[in-house]
């Protein structure tokens, strides 16, 4: 059953249980959130996402508010603006002001929308709590100096990875992101797959790989499938001056229709071996002890003669082949054909057996 | 009028409170009786009808509250908010230690209406002597079978102030983090373990016995029309009387404090009575007229709340008593939201500064910005009212602030 209501003049049509926010969106209007994320639970506490519905005493969080018919709704009214003002200097008034040299620079929420409601600074600027905590882990850097407590990694810790590594540890302004008993992240469930820098919309949450290569908002983002195993998710490179600098999260289920922009520790920072001197970029053959770059066609021939030199002299079940992961199915599918067909043996394995 | 009117506390000290045998000598269980007599719907009507609103402090209708609780559902929960939490409240307590069993006998009878056979009483953690005796008592009903089906599970806080918020209640109960939820879902719907689940303070459930034997029509003629009944009031500060009193509720707050609680301790002249704990908006003498009734206090601004009547004689401080609550609230905020959590801390903040005398103009100007933000955007009650003593004091006592001033 459909409802009406009237956002900023303008008469909609939502269905029965839509949020305020949707309808908001749907009848044009920008409404800002932090704590909001389509993919995780609700939690409707930012309130950054307030409007006004005539006739209501307090403002509502249009995130958790349903909407009801014949609500009459402003979502810019001079109580709204005031709000999301107020709740940006409040997060201004904690927030360590290093835009210049932040990794979220330019794709940041706070950034965005103290421009849009010309936030230059807090009136409430008081004490600033360090909260600086050393977490020697590789991957994750988390600065709590920029943390606007929306609980977003929270809930993606919990909600798309699973591992409830992270909690909301002390009470009101002293409430922190933490580990069981406030230990390193190594110590604790996490996998490093970094679904919680995907969701932080500040600088909070970033990666100490991609750390100072290049901003994730001025790199140019090229989409491709992660090679490191079968499953097939959606990798945003990060790509600056022709060098993979960085690995981002596309959650468009229509470009990432697999991982919706979820990796894993692997995906995520495993990239760096890409513009390693060591990589191997030809075939080596082995000459008197000694390895000796070769062409793909030479590598090939002198690896096919050998196999049939085995099979002739030994039979086909001389041989066996062992498969990867890292592979697609297909891949797989055509190994074992290969060996089935063309060399005739049911020597096939895989590494994921193991 | 200057008589309590004890309905209550009626058996104050001259009963048992963990004895159902006691109880029922004077007239106990004969409501649940009557209940289990009526079909939920017409128990429902009548304690509708009885007018009873929430003794919490939300004054909400409490037959209204149950007919929210869908009927099919197999699994509901009663809960009984006996976490007492707003400094200088004491009612709940008193009203366990006196009259336990009535406590029981109403739970049980919101049980029947709702059609829930589980009820939860969430006890504030500093009173475990209480607890022990709610368990006696509990016991001695079932045994004595007084409860009939009815359960009663004893839930113990932690000292969080936030966990008289009835969500965050729950949310306690069900051992997680004490932070409210957003509403709706209500948790007449959605509630404990997602369950409907009606949540009552004590004295909304010690009322029901005494509504279900004596009658709704009885019920509601006694004091205000519009909030009718008795309320247990706890006076503390400077008063003559610091105890606990059970008044009709168009009782006046001129007589709570001078025939009641005996005037203003040591002779002094009263400067500010705040009411409903450490929320509640602080009464100038010139509003002492005003019966302590829900409606009533909130059109002069304040809120009866839990019923704890805070005496402050003229030679108390309002500035400093407001960065003393202040920095309670900094301290009870959950964290959850952002105008409360860092509303509060800079609310501290700002009083601290006012209040040894480095504030300025600016800083006033500041914390009513705050204080309207707070009251309008925060997700739950402690911090739309934290900033209540804040706004109501710079309304009748702005002179104390402006003194201090730099």
């Amino acid at each position: 059953m459909d409802i009406k209501l009237t956002i900023d003049g303008k008469e909609i049509e939502v269905p029965q249980g839509t949020m305020l926010l949707e309808a908001c969106r749907k009848a044009g209007a920008d409404i800002p959130t932090f704590c909001y994320d389509p993919d995780l639970k609700l939690a409707g506490s930012c309130r950054m996402c307030v409007v006004q519905p005539k006739g209501w005493r307090n403002l509502v969080a249009s995130c958790v508010t349903p909407a009801q018919n014949g609500m009459v709704i402003e979502t810019e009214s001079p109580d709204v603006v005031e709000a999301r003002k107020v709740v940006l200097e409040l997060m201004l008034a904690r927030h360590k002001l290093t835009c210049h040299t932040c990794e979220k620079d330019g794709e940041c929420n706070l950034q965005d929308y103290c421009y849009r409601y010309g936030v230059t600074e807090s009136r409430f600027a008081g004490k600033v709590h360090n909260l600086f905590k050393d977490d020697s882990n590789p991957f994750i850097e988390r600065d709590y100096d920029k943390c606007v407590m929306c609980t977003r990694c929270v809930r993606a810790c919990e909600e798309i990875t699973g591992a409830r590594a992270i909690n909301v540890m002390d009470r009101g302004h002293h409430a922190h992101i933490a580990t069981a008993y406030d230990g390193n992240l190594e110590d604790s469930p996490c996998v490093f797959c970094g679904q919680c820098i995907m969701v932080c919309p500040v600088g909070a949450l970033t990666s100490k790989i991609a750390a100072g290569q290049g901003k994730p908002a001025q790199n140019d983002k090229v989409l491709t499938t992660c090679t490191y195993c079968g499953t097939g998710c959606t990798l945003e490179l990060n790509v600056k001056n022709d060098k993979i600098v960085g690995v981002t999260s596309n959650r468009d289920a229509e470009w990432s229709p697999v991982n919706r922009g979820a990796l894993c520790v692997k995906g995520r920072f495993g990239w760096d071996f890409v513009n390693s001197p060591e990589r191997l970029t030809t075939p080596l053959i082995k000459e008197n002890g000694e390895f000796r770059p070769a062409s793909w066609d030479e590598a090939l021939d002198l690896a096919a003669e050998k196999i049939k030199g085995i099979k002739e002299k030994y039979g086909p079940d001389s041989l066996s082949m062992f498969s990867s992961a890292r592979v697609t199915n297909e891949e797989n599918y055509l190994a074992q054909k290969l060996m089935r067909a063309a060399i005739g043996s049911n020597n096939v394995d895989h590494c994921a057996r193991l | 009028m200057t008589q309590e009117y004890r309905v209550l506390l009626e058996h104050a000290d001259k009963i048992n409170p963990e004895s159902a045998a006691d109880y029922i000598q004077v007239g106990g269980y004969k409501g649940l009786e009557k209940a289990h007599s009526m079909n939920p719907r017409d128990l429902t009507d009548e304690v509708k009808k009885s007018g009873l609103r929430g003794r919490g402090g939300a004054g909400f209708n409490a037959g209204m509250k149950w007919s929210f609780v869908p009927q099919y559902p197999e699994t509901k929960y009663v809960v009984c908010n006996f976490d007492e939490g707003e400094p200088g409240t004491y009612k709940d307590r008193i009203i366990c230690q006196k009259n336990a069993q009535a406590l029981l006998e109403g739970m049980a009878i919101c049980g029947h209406a709702i059609g829930s056979n589980n009820g939860y009483i969430y006890c504030r953690g500093e009173y475990p002597f209480v607890v022990e005796m709610l368990k006696n008592a509990i016991g001695n009903a079932k045994e004595s079978g007084a409860l009939g089906e009815f359960n009663i599970e004893v839930r113990m806080g932690a000292g969080a102030y936030v966990c008289g918020e009835e969500t965050a209640l729950i949310e306690s109960i069900e051992g997680h983090r004490g932070e409210p939820r957003f509403k709706p879902p209500f948790p007449g719907v959605e509630g404990l373990w997602r369950m409907p689940t009606v949540v009552n303070n004590v004295e909304t459930f010690a009322c029901l016995p005494y509504i279900m034997t004596n009658g709704a029509d009885w019920f509601a003629g006694i004091g205000a029309k519009s909030y009718p009944g008795t309320k247990v009031l706890t006076l503390t500060g400077d008063i003559e009387n610091p105890t606990y009193f059970e008044v009709p509720t168009d009782y006046l707050l001129r007589d709570v404090i001078y025939e009641l609680g005996g005037g203003v301790k040591g002779g002094k002249k009263l400067k500010a009575v705040q009411v409903g704990g450490t929320s509640g908006a602080f009464i100038p003498p010139q509003n002492l007229d005003t019966p302590i009734d829900f409606d009533s206090m909130g059109a002069i601004g304040a809120a009866l709340g839990s019923g704890a009547v805070f005496v402050m004689d003229e030679s108390r401080d309002i500035v400093d008593i407001i960065n003393r609550i202040a920095k309670f609230f900094e301290h009870e905020s959950c964290g959850q939201c952002t105008p409360c959590r860092e509303g509060t801390f800079r609310c501290k903040e700002i009083m601290e500064r006012i209040n040894t005398g480095r504030g300025s103009l600016k800083d006033i100007e500041n914390l009513k910005v705050l204080a309207r933000i707070m009251q309008k955007a925060s997700l739950c009650g402690l911090g739309q009212a934290a900033p209540i003593p804040i706004t109501s004091t710079l309304e009748h006592f702005e002179y104390e602030y402006l003194r201090k001033l730099v």
